[in-house]
């Protein structure tokens, strides 16, 4: 699939609701930091030596026969409105899409895979699939590193393993994370004592749109805290086993709010899908609330017009970039929740 | 309780706040209290890993010895001239050979992070090559003595197989 029609195209496959666990885990995500042995990393390089990062990737790419199916896409070639629409649908990290001179995003047809070239390291392979299927998801990145590993000479360290620009990352250069929707953990109160517990396990929290971001929609973000000094297994493992710990919690809370307020409960996702159905002007804020109300509506089988991808779907293309791009044209804010508003009301509706 | 600011969502910030021993008392909703920057000391910390990081270099976190830089000390790494300063100020280093340059400073930051300073992790299979096997026959090695200890004999004889094979793999290449 060429690039643009990633672009343009508004489902990805970490979409689906066909995948494990996916009433309460939306997506698993696993990382892998790379760097070459013999070039500065990209904080501390110059341009030219970036530039001979790219074309060695590349290169790189283009050689191993397995890779054939991603496309190589240079960030300066690409609008700025292009790059960020990729780190709204979560192919690169919002900073990959501030810089472009030498950065390239390397992307699956499908979307399941993507590698970042000169972002804070030099190379980071990124798989993303729907539901709670992190050991899958690692055995896609792992595949891919290795058949770049066959061209490229990667800095490792017998005694701490792959080499990072940021010593937070060092060993296995591994980030593996689950995107979790806890709304019944959060409307009750439980979200903060349940969070903590997590990050006395090891997990790191987050929101949305990874580091630094608030969570939103009532999604969390819950990834490894430690990467040196345990294998990619046992890192995966342990997420893996919270996880489960916490899904089970949310599914718990959810019955009980069935049982112990049915009303209040299908009162607020049927006041969710009727503002999602008719509204006119909508902010994201707003529509991730709304749109999160409505997906337990549609776990607990409370509303049937819509379903769990549709959701899923509207909660990146309800993001500015994707709205502009969708429009043709730059929207200011209240454009933007005009046509974010008409959005919602036409995907829901055709469902 | 209405919030004090809008007067039209429920209060559900309580600000209580002591200015040269007054107190003041504010209820809020959590829009307003956001727009008036009220709610950043709870939600959005900025405890970003170089902040954190020039405190754990700098003065230490109480808690084992800290990890004191000399002061005035102008230390580059030979190979890309990253200077530890810039390091413990932005949190990134520099090239791969700053982390050999800077061993016995990074070294206890390391164990401080992870808790850990052994890789025990995947091997690239290229350039790791023995490597990756002693690291295999480590593992194997673990795994003989549990089914040794567990008694089961017949299992750990195939692992001390497998260890052989290996090893000599090992010794072939060399």
């Amino acid at each position: 699939m060429p690039l643009k029609d990633i672009i343009e195209g508004t489902y990805s496959a970490w979409m689906s609701t066909n995948a494990p666990h996916t009433d309460v885990a939306l997506s698993s995500r696993v990382r892998l930091a790379r760097n070459l042995g013999d070039i500065p990393f990209p904080n501390q390089a110059s341009p030219t030596d970036l530039a001979r990062v790219a074309e060695k990737v590349e290169k790189a790419v283009s050689q191993v026969p397995e890779l054939s199916r991603l496309e190589v896409m240079r960030l300066s070639e690409a609008s700025v409105l292009d790059r960020h629409i990729l780190a709204e649908k979560h192919l690169i990290s919002p900073q990959h899409a501030e810089g472009a001179e030498n950065r390239l995003a390397i992307i699956a047809d499908d979307e399941s895979v993507s590698v970042m070239v000169n972002e804070e390291d030099h190379i980071r392979i990124q798989t993303l699939l729907p539901g709670l299927q992190l050991g899958e998801a690692y055995q896609l990145a792992d595949n891919v590193d290795d058949l770049l590993e066959s061209k490229l000479d990667y800095a490792f360290d017998e005694q701490i393993g792959y080499i990072t620009a940021c010593p937070t990352n060092v060993g296995t250069g591994l980030r593996v994370s689950i995107m979790v929707h806890l709304p019944a953990l959060v409307v009750t109160g439980q979200v903060r004592a349940v969070l903590s517990a997590v990050s006395n396990l090891g997990i790191a929290v987050r929101g949305l749109y990874g580091e630094g971001t608030e969570a939103s929609g009532n999604m969390f973000q819950l990834s490894n805290q430690v990467t040196l000094g345990r294998s990619e297994q046992e890192l995966i493992e342990n997420l893996h086993a919270v996880t489960m710990q916490v899904i089970e919690q949310e599914r718990a809370t959810r019955k009980k709010l069935i049982l112990e307020m049915p009303e209040q409960l299908e009162d607020r996702v049927q006041r969710a899908y009727g503002i999602l159905c008719h509204a006119r002007l909508m902010t994201s804020q707003e529509a991730l609330k709304l749109l999160s109300d409505a997906k337990l509506g549609v776990e607990l089988q409370l509303i049937s017009g819509v379903d769990g991808e549709t959701l899923n779907e509207l909660m990146v293309i309800t993001q500015p970039a994707y709205l502009q791009k969708l429009a043709g044209q730059g929207l200011d804010p209240t454009q933007r929740d005009i046509r974010r508003a008409a959005l919602i009301r036409e995907r829901i509706r055709t469902k | 309780m209405l919030c004090d600011e809008c007067k039209k969502r429920p209060a559900n910030v309580h600000i209580t706040k002591m200015v040269n021993g007054v107190k003041s008392e504010s209820h809020l909703c959590e829009e307003c209290a956001r727009e008036k920057g009220e709610l950043t000391l709870i939600s959005e910390s900025k405890f970003s890993f170089p902040n954190l990081l020039t405190g754990l270099l700098q003065t230490g976190s109480g808690i084992g010895t800290p990890v004191s830089i000399p002061a005035h000390t102008v230390d580059g790494c030979r190979n890309c001239g990253m200077e530890f300063s810039t390091f413990a100020s932005k949190g990134f280093l520099g090239c791969s050979q700053c982390y050999t340059q800077f061993e016995p400073r990074l070294d206890p930051l390391i164990r401080r992070i992870h808790g850990n300073c052994k890789h025990t992790g995947k091997v690239p299979k290229r350039i790791g090559g023995a490597q990756g096997v002693v690291r295999e026959i480590e593992s194997l090695r673990r795994d003989l003595a549990k089914l040794v200890s567990d008694e089961k004999y017949e299992e750990a004889a195939m692992i001390r197989d497998k260890i052989k094979d290996l090893e000599k793999r090992l010794s072939d290449q060399v």
